[in-house]
């Protein structure tokens, strides 16, 4: 079971957490834009890496607030806790973020035509 | 037998003074406070306790430890009993009933005994070649071998012992109390560190307290033991545990340990649970787990008085007992000469040791041979004889590549062998913590190599063999340990050991040579709990069964309950031969938790009956117990179902209900619906985003039905919202739904939207709400509230007003989920049961009915309204339930509306809601049943769609049901079918309205 440090209430058990699936994956804005294909890339893809993953946490049995990780699939690893609607900082988590096929998304595009969100 | 034959006075540490009757097999013996069910056993001179798996060969007591792989014992008796316990870890207690398993009708003789004779038509992957075919006959095949592979008895009834969980942080945990772990757990405990020691044992100190040989630091080994103890226990943040194994280890340093809390006592105290599951997060773990001898693998090496060699030493020392009167040592290594010398020293008899070293020196040989103990060095045993115990060995010299043997065979009689094959570390923890293991060629075993996660091993689990290495590792990996997790300090001196010590050096034959090829009479066992022996291990590889994984299902080597303690490298090691390579080139299994079974009940612990679930009650529940009503779950919810009169059955009250609930008045308890306060200047703005329909111009007091989707554009929830105020709307969702709809808002506004102003506050159980329903509902609450104008033009169907009924404090909502004219009337959740007997009496001259959450399901299937969950499983659509009407076109978007679009929404054969009407107004079809068109004798059959919901309708005066059919509104008037066990019922296809369905009833 993991320990995981919530930014807010400290470091609790895995027990207490929900697992929030990937993180970073914009809502298009204007999704009459995307064709069928490119929606269903933010609505039904997600990674699956083995090492660095950038993944979402909500402390539900707490605080009930929503986080995100920096997790190594492989070695459960938390590398990075940060904010939700920010970027990781660490020099893994950036890379990962990066490197990831999500950032030339047509999705991804769409969503940041219209917000500010990252 | 005398009783206690075998017990040596002047040793041994129980309590010689404190005698303890107990029954093994309805016999009755006696053994001594400090004793395991084992050692008693063998003080009585009882070695026959079991019998083998597959081939029922008498087997005797093996080891002294968690190791055993023969002494399983059905332990107790009724509900209490517990199979597959092992007699070695058994400690004695007054009236402790025990009892031999897999075996009929007695363990003297035993009717399975027959399969030995057959063993060479059951070789290994017998059930795999045999009962391939006719693959029809498999289930009966598989419940006779079932029954015959057993082990103990499960059993029956449910556990009636308590048990607890313990949730434990530390900075330093050490596992096993050896000298390693003492050393560790000093070292850190001295510092300040919280330091928990573990011990799988009665007592703490390992192997320590069968080693009376050695001084440490010029005192004896348990003054030593004793003193180091205290000195752990003077330090404030230590925890001791005894009688505690470490099952498991888990990511991130989090293991669980079983305490045994009262097996040990004869009339446990009542405020004791049976054992404790604890559950450790460790800054830093030291395991000093110690080491597993090996046994050898020869001929006939399972008859009882077989046993290892460090057991025989460890029932002398600990338990004072001598295992055999007259013993022979077999060995391939030093360690063995202690227990001929311990055994010499305590008036035993040792025959001969027999080496399969041909050069061996020091100390050891010295004093063995100083003693007057014949050594037949390069030599081994080739033949074993006695049936129920072992009578005598056959020894013959060894060939000089040690493949063969060769000269004259001499037979030497014993009622004992001690046998020491080298020692295998126990590293199953360090493997579940995903270490890396390392072979050691010196040692023929597996040593921890790169650790995982924060853990040191430290003793004779890292290969080391004399205790003072032991004493030296265990200091360096305590205070190392300490330091990481953040303290201070020096680790004390080492102290000096003193002890006998050999040449070092041990000669691997991993299968002793015999004069007969392996397989060829007689049996070489290398798992003894399931019975697989060289033979089988070479027969698999030769198959093909090479990669270790196959080999260890195939032959099930390694599978029993010990999983393979004393077998697995022995196993390796074979299959390498059989492939000519090397044992890490063969590969290893993975350990798993547990270290040793534990308990299902101590997983459940306190959350069994009552306590496995919440159950949650309305502030109403109390009326609806004293009316007599019956309940039924509705998530943790428990609601009244429906309020049987006497000589009712559920039929005809819920046909009451029904019909009162329109023509009269019904009243129904509400309050398990969710509710959500939703505050903030962009509530109405993050309503529109999330439901379907248009939000933003919703009046203040005024309702709306709302529909939420996932992205997917898949049904998630419905409920009536309402506005407040301006920025304050009130929201319900479904009774099972409220947490996820709660959950779901949080999501999106945190994670999506973050810059919206608005908050989402639980008010389930703030709320009470009563629903009022029917003709007459309007009238009976004007006799209690006198504050709000009724009339149909100043309270309009959905809409709210608040102000008071019955003098407390209420918001009323005209909103109706059985398409009558109805009230639901919230008020604060304390004031609930006091609404509804003021409700109750007052309505008693229109003869108010209450009715339950069956007639609620009827009187909305009569309007053709879905429940969320019922009508919907994720995969339907709102235009799928014909409620496109509700589905905004205006909206540029909202949850789910890209997806309204995608190619497989537009399909015509997605499945839609309809009606269904049977031919036979009272046949009620079942929820769940299949529909088709096209009918055949037998499946398979096109399958259509189910039905989803059905109820006899009284109101209507004919059974109705909806369900999801392929292209459904395009079947409208056709006929289908419903086919049933026994018989098939056909339905036509309708409108899912089955009442009022011009809905004028709601304006009442």
């Amino acid at each position: 079971m993991l320990l995981i440090e919530c930014p807010w209430c400290g470091p609790r058990d895995e027990a207490e957490f929900a697992y929030g699936g990937e993180a970073h994956i914009a809502r298009p804005t204007e999704p009459d834009k995307l064709s069928d294909a490119e929606w269903a890339e933010y609505l039904f893809l997600a990674s699956n890496p083995r090492g660095t993953y950038l993944e979402r946490w909500r402390h539900a049995h707490g605080c009930r607030r929503w986080f995100n990780a920096v997790r190594d699939t492989y070695t459960h690893e938390i590398i990075e806790i940060y904010a939700m609607g920010s970027l990781p900082k660490s020099k893994l988590g950036i890379q990962a973020y990066e490197d990831s096929w999500r950032r030339g998304s047509a999705a991804e595009q769409n969503a940041k035509r219209g917000s500010a969100k990252s | 037998m005398s009783p206690q034959s075998h017990r040596v006075t002047e040793r041994g540490r129980t309590d010689k003074t404190r005698l303890i009757p107990f029954k093994f097999d309805g016999r009755d013996y006696v053994g001594q406070a400090g004793d395991t069910l084992a050692s008693a056993l063998l003080a009585n001179g009882v070695h026959l306790v079991g019998r083998g798996f597959k081939y029922h060969r008498p087997r005797g007591i093996l080891s002294a430890g968690s190791e055993e792989p023969n002494a399983l014992i059905q332990l107790g008796q009724g509900q209490r009993s517990e199979p597959n316990t092992r007699a070695t870890q058994i400690e004695l207690f007054e009236g402790l009933v025990a009892e031999s398993q897999n075996r009929w009708p007695s363990l003297a003789f035993d009717i399975g005994e027959a399969n030995n004779l057959v063993s060479r038509l059951l070789p290994s992957g017998f059930y795999y070649k045999t009962f391939m075919w006719p693959a029809s006959w498999w289930e009966k095949y598989e419940h006779m071998i079932r029954r015959a592979a057993g082990l103990g008895k499960a059993p029956v009834g449910r556990d009636p012992d308590r048990y607890e969980k313990h949730h434990a942080h530390c900075d330093v945990l050490v596992v096993g109390s050896g000298p390693a772990g003492l050393a560790a757990a000093l070292a850190a405990a001295r510092t300040g560190a919280r330091v928990i020691l573990a011990d799988e044992q009665s007592e703490l100190g390992g192997g320590l307290l069968s080693n009376s040989e050695a001084t440490i630091a010029g005192k004896s080994t348990e003054a030593w033991r004793s003193d180091t103890i205290a000195a752990i226990e003077a330090c404030e943040a230590a925890t001791l545990l005894p009688r505690t194994t470490v099952t498991g280890y888990y990511d991130h340093n989090y293991l669980t340990m079983v305490e045994r809390v009262t097996d040990h006592l004869a009339n446990p105290p009542a405020h004791l649970p049976r054992q404790r599951l604890w559950k450790v997060r460790a800054k830093r773990v030291v395991l000093a787990t110690g080491a597993i001898e090996r046994p050898l693998v020869f001929r006939d090496n399972d008859r009882p008085g077989i046993m290892l060699s460090s057991a025989v030493r460890t029932y002398l020392q600990r338990y004072g007992v001598l295992s055999g009167r007259r013993a022979l040592v077999f060995t391939n290594n030093d360690d063995a000469y202690r227990t001929a010398l311990s055994l010499k020293e305590a008036g035993g008899v040792v025959a001969a040791i027999v080496d399969l070293r041909i050069e061996v020196s020091g100390a050891l040989l010295d004093a063995a041979r100083a003693k007057g103990i014949e050594v037949l060095l390069g030599h081994a045993v080739v033949a074993t004889k006695g049936h129920k115990h072992v009578r005598s060995v056959s020894v013959m010299a060894l060939t000089g590549a040690g493949d063969g043997v060769q000269g004259l065979a001499r037979e030497i009689e014993c009622d004992l062998i001690a046998m020491a094959g080298g020692w295998n570390p126990t590293v199953h923890l360090l493997s579940q913590s995903r270490g890396k293991l390392s072979w050691n060629e010196d040692l023929g075993a597996f040593v921890p190599g790169q650790s995982f996660q924060a853990e040191t091993s430290a003793g004779s689990c890292t290969g080391a063999l004399e205790t003072a290495d032991c004493i030296r590792q265990g200091l360096k990996a305590g205070m190392d340990a300490a330091r990481a997790a953040g303290f201070k300090g020096r680790a004390p001196a080492a102290p000096k050991v003193e002890e006998h010590s050999g040449s070092g050096g041990m000669r691997l034959i991993w299968t002793v040579p015999s004069t007969r090829p392996v397989g060829r009479g007689g049996k070489h066992f290398v798992d003894f709990q399931n019975d697989v022996t060289a033979a089988d291990i070479r027969l698999a590889a030769r198959e093909g069964y090479q990669s270790v994984e196959h080999l260890k299902r195939y032959t099930t080597t390694g599978m029993g309950t010990d999983q393979g303690k004393t077998s697995n490298v022995n196993a390796l090691a074979i299959l390498g031969d059989v492939l000519s390579s090397d044992i890490p080139g063969v590969g290893t299994t993975t350990f798993r938790a547990p270290f040793t079974p534990s308990a299902i009940g101590l997983y459940a612990a306190r959350n069994v009956g009552e306590f496995f679930d919440p159950e949650r009650r309305t502030m109403i529940d109390e009326w609806h117990r004293e009316a007599g009503a019956k309940f039924e779950h509705v998530g943790q919810w428990m609601r009244a179902w429906y309020y049987p009169k006497p000589g009712e059955a559920q039929r005809q009250a819920v046909d009451r209900e029904v019909k009162a609930a329109r023509d009269g008045v019904g009243i129904m308890d509400a309050s398990t619906l969710g509710k959500i306060d939703i505050q903030g200047p962009d509530a109405a703005e993050f309503l529109n985003r999330v439901y379907t329909n248009a939000w933003l111009k919703l009046g203040i007091g005024r309702c709306r039905y709302g529909l939420m989707l996932h992205e997917d554009a898949m049904v998630f929830d419905d409920g009536v919202t309402t506005r407040l105020a301006e920025n304050h709307f009130h929201m319900t969702t479904t009774t099972g739904g409220a947490a996820g709809v709660l959950d779901w808002l949080e999501e999106w506004r945190q994670t999506e939207w973050p810059e919206m102003k608005v908050h989402f506050t639980s008010v389930t159980e703030q709320w009470a709400v009563v629903s009022i329903c029917g003709r007459k509902s309007r009238e009976l609450l004007a006799e209690l509230c006198d504050d709000i104008d009724l009339s149909g033009e100043a309270f309009p169907f959905m809409a709210m007003r608040e102000g008071t009924v019955s003098g407390l404090p209420a918001r009323v909502f005209r909103i109706s989920f059985t398409g009558e004219l109805s009230y639901e009337i919230n008020v604060a959740a304390r004031h609930g049961l006091a609404l509804w007997r003021a409700l109750m009496a007052a309505g008693e001259k229109h003869a108010i009915t209450p009715y339950g959450t069956e007639a609620m399901h009827v009187l909305r299937a009569e309007k053709g309204f879905i429940i969320v969950g019922q009508e919907t499983d994720g995969t339907v659509g709102p235009d799928d339930l014909g409620m496109d009407w509700i589905v905004s076109k205006k909206k540029p978007d909202f949850i789910g509306r890209r997806s309204l679009a995608r190619p497989d929404m537009l399909k015509p054969d997605r499945k839609q809601l309809v009606g269904l009407l049977t031919d036979d107004p009272n046949e009620v079809l079942p929820e769940g049943g299949q529909i088709v068109a096209d009918l055949k004798p037998a499946p398979p059959m096109e399958m259509l769609g189910h039905i989803t919901s059905s109820y006899y309708s009284p109101n209507c005066g004919h059974s109705i049901a909806m369900a999801l059919i392929k292209g459904g509104r395009a079947r409208t008037g056709e006929k289908l079918f419903v086919p049933l066990d026994g018989k098939t019922v056909s339905v036509r296809v309708v409108e899912p309205k089955f009442f009022d369905p011009e809905g004028e009833r709601a304006n009442g």
